[in-house]
């Protein structure tokens, strides 16, 4: 079907400009909850155990997602961990350069069997290598709110 | 039309209004519960589908893939599927095709909603249904489309407001025996007419709340339903259909397009004459109006008959044809996709004659549910039957 | 059918009666859903204050939706203080807002028209909230308005005033009352309200 309408002149189209109010307020959820309260309260990092598949969640969920079951043992992981992948991020969010770049890395805590996303710090970006051992920075006791930015990055173990 | 699919176990969670559990874990323990019920294991569900309002509410991503490990659906084909407030019976028919056509034998039907993360109140999400250009720039009201709605019926039918109150008067004292209830309470019709007045007519009491919550069910084809239960709820038949998203150039006062989606369920049901032939009815309620509304778009009654039906007490539970019985959204609560879902789950038990307080007085071997979505568009029904 | 053969071969185990996360399974495999349900409620003070850990995000999200060809005339017809309809020769309907096909018949539309600025009350409402739920004092009042010269039933979202809420009514005839030409930008809003002729 060919168009058969058409604007002639610039003046009669039209663009509508608008925002969408989105704001958003998550709970951390019930597994979330002991895992991050754990971490702000005691600096350590808990997941769950499924027995029957053999597998640590990280940060701790209340199922186990290929069995189904109701997971209720929590085990202590890390702070230390090896790096799974990495990468060095040169733009920011609107697309400009960024002064520094950020280092990101995809970290598998001792004893986790899934991964964690974070940044990685006090190391240089050419240093950087699949395997390397790594420990958690956090924030000092009074600053942290219970939330991921309790970890400050992981570092190299020296 | 393709293998006989039957409702098997039923889960779900309380509706609240605001959760802590986020929504994978309100998916699990529905999705659990329903296992648990019929005693089936994970690893014999061949797919999974899922219904769940739009990312806004969540502020989340791709809520279908977000929310499929808590919906068991790790490794599983997965389907997601949104009609707005018609998702809770339209995944039904969703699943329904998924079992009927013999390429799975079981199949998961979740639908889950955690509205309550969208600030300051769930009610702004829902901004985005007026047209951009037309409609926005006069900052609309979602209570606007409902109000408009029901003063067109109320006033094509010569309706008074006393007769659509005793709707909600209904349905919240039947949620008092709802486990799940959110709003149930023992209410009289001055509680519903003296309530504030949020968008004339619409009355604070005549309005369903804001809700969290997930319910589960699971269909299985009939070689399979007959191993797991001795008494599976038969999907007899699926409709649904939509009406033009041009809304201001329709006639409010009738829902067309839930004769369209009831005709078609019929039709597979052989359903020739709806109002003796359905036993036990749960159209969508999250205006007491809406009830009265889709009873004429159900056939269930002619047109402006559906307020007369109410007074005469005929849609009790004790009466001959009892409308919503467990609660309805008015009584239950209305986390938008769960909603229609929850219906369906209330003809399971009643069906079933395991409804505890709510067991209707009438045998009942046949039972419609509908539910209705988006700017007065979605119609989506599904008649169950022993 | 692999899992249906699997199914056959077990023996069909009877859920054991008990209580199965808000259900009671009853013996011989009945069924009743009891209190129990999980769903753990929060107030809105204990979400506010923190007794649950919780993460804020606002999202970025700035539009520029493109009126489209029909919108994009349509708006700037408001500009010039008309309101303009299409026509589709086969369903013989005048249709406002204007599309740039016929839904019903699935084809282009035949033309444009210029309809009236008056019309008639579909049916309306008294809103006393926000669309944050906050509440107001004086009513806004929507109304659904079909335009004159349209086909009947054909009908904008748009607001009344200058009108005492009490006696509007369905069936009223009204007309719009338009921004100065000056002031006008080619939106729904050149049209301030409508007001009973």
């Amino acid at each position: 079907m060919a168009l058969k309408q058409r604007n002639e002149k610039i003046s009669q189209t039209k663009v509508w400009f608008g925002e969408l109010p989105v704001d958003s307020l998550y709970t951390v959820g019930l597994g979330g909850e002991r895992f991050f309260r754990t971490l702000k309260e005691k600096g350590q990092f808990i997941g769950t155990k499924c027995e029957r598949c053999g597998l640590v969640f990280v940060p701790g969920r209340i199922f186990c997602e290929r069995c189904l079951e109701h997971l209720d043992n929590w085990v202590t992981v890390g702070p230390t961990g090896t790096v799974e992948s990495w990468t060095v991020v040169y733009l920011g969010l609107d697309g400009k350069r960024l002064e520094q770049p950020e280092l990101v890395g995809l970290i598998k805590l001792d004893g986790a069997s899934t991964f964690l996303v974070h940044r990685l710090g006090g190391v240089k970006s050419e240093e950087l290598c699949f395997g390397m051992r790594v420990v958690a920075v956090l924030k000092p006791k009074a600053k942290r709110e219970g939330a991921i930015t309790d970890i400050r990055f992981f570092q190299p173990v020296q | 039309m393709g293998n006989r699919v039957a409702i098997v176990g039923v889960g779900m969670t309380k509706f609240v209004r605001r959760a802590q559990e986020t929504g994978q874990e309100l998916a699990f323990y529905a999705t659990k519960m329903a296992l648990d019920s019929c005693g089936m294991k994970l690893d014999q569900i061949d797919g999974v589908v899922l219904g769940s309002a739009p990312d806004t509410f969540d502020g989340v991503h791709m809520k279908g893939e977000y929310l499929s490990p808590g919906a068991g659906a790790w490794g599983k084909p997965y389907m997601r599927c949104y009609v707005g407030g018609g998702t809770g019976v339209f995944a039904v028919a969703h699943g329904w095709y998924h079992v009927a056509s013999g390429v799975f034998d079981t199949c998961l039907v979740v639908c889950e909603e955690k509205m309550s993360s969208f600030q300051p109140h769930p009610q702004g999400a829902f901004l985005t249904i007026f047209d951009h250009t037309t409609e926005r720039p006069l900052k609309p009201n979602l209570l606007w489309i409902f109000a408009l709605e029901m003063n067109r019926y109320m006033t094509t039918y010569g309706l008074r407001k006393e007769d659509i109150a005793l709707v909600a008067v209904k349905n919240k004292n039947n949620a008092l025996d709802h486990p799940a209830a959110q709003l149930g309470g023992k209410v009289t019709l001055d509680d519903i007419l003296s309530s504030e007045v949020l968008a004339w007519p619409v009355q604070r009491l005549d309005v369903s709340p804001v809700s969290d919550g997930a319910v589960a069910v699971i269909l299985a084809n009939e070689t399979v339903a007959r191993r797991v239960t001795d008494k599976p709820v038969w999907i007899e038949g699926v409709g649904w259909s939509l009406d033009t998203a041009y809304w201001t150039n329709r006639d409010l006062c009738y829902p067309r397009y839930v004769e369209e989606a009831a005709r078609m369920a019929y039709k597979m049901a052989g359903v020739t004459d709806p109002r003796h032939q359905i036993h036990i009815a749960e159209p969508y309620d999250p205006f007491d109006y809406k009830e009265l509304h889709h009873m004429e778009g159900l056939l269930l009654c002619g047109r402006g008959e559906a307020p007369q039906l109410t007074v005469d007490g005929v849609t009790q539970r004790d009466g001959e044809l009892p409308v919503c019985p467990s609660g309805g959204l008015l009584g239950v609560g209305n986390p938008i996709a769960a909603a229609g879902l929850m219906k369906v789950a209330e003809l399971f038990w009643q069906l079933r004659g395991e409804a505890g307080k709510r067991q209707v007085a009438r045998k009942v071997k046949r039972g419609v549910a509908q539910a209705w979505g988006d700017l007065m568009q979605v119609g989506a029904v599904v008649v169950v039957g022993v | 059918m692999a899992q249906v053969k699997k199914l056959r071969k077990e023996i069909y185990q009877p859920v054991a009666p008990g209580r199965v996360g808000g259900q009671e399974i009853l013996k011989d495999g009945k069924q009743k859903l009891e209190g129990g349900l999980q769903g753990t409620g929060l107030s809105d003070e204990e979400l506010r204050q923190g007794k649950v850990l919780t993460t804020r995000w606002k999202a970025d999200a700035k539009y520029g939706w493109d009126a489209g060809v029909a919108i994009g005339r349509y708006l700037a017809g408001l500009k010039e203080g008309k309101i303009l309809g299409v026509r589709c020769y086969k369903c013989h309907r005048v249709m406002v807002p204007p599309r740039l096909f016929c839904e019903w018949c699935y084809r282009n539309i035949d033309g444009w028209v210029e309809l009236k600025d008056t019309g008639i009350v579909n049916t309306f409402s008294l809103c006393y909230v926000t669309w944050d739920m906050k509440r107001i004092k004086e009513p806004q009042i929507p109304a659904v308005i079909e335009i004159d010269g349209a086909t009947k039933g054909m009908g904008i979202m748009h607001l009344l005033g200058e009108v005492d809420p009490k006696k509007v009514y369905v069936g009223m005839k009204v007309k719009a009352v338009w921004k100065e030409p000056a002031q006008r930008e080619g939106a729904i809003t050149d049209i301030c309200y409508w007001k009973p002729v």
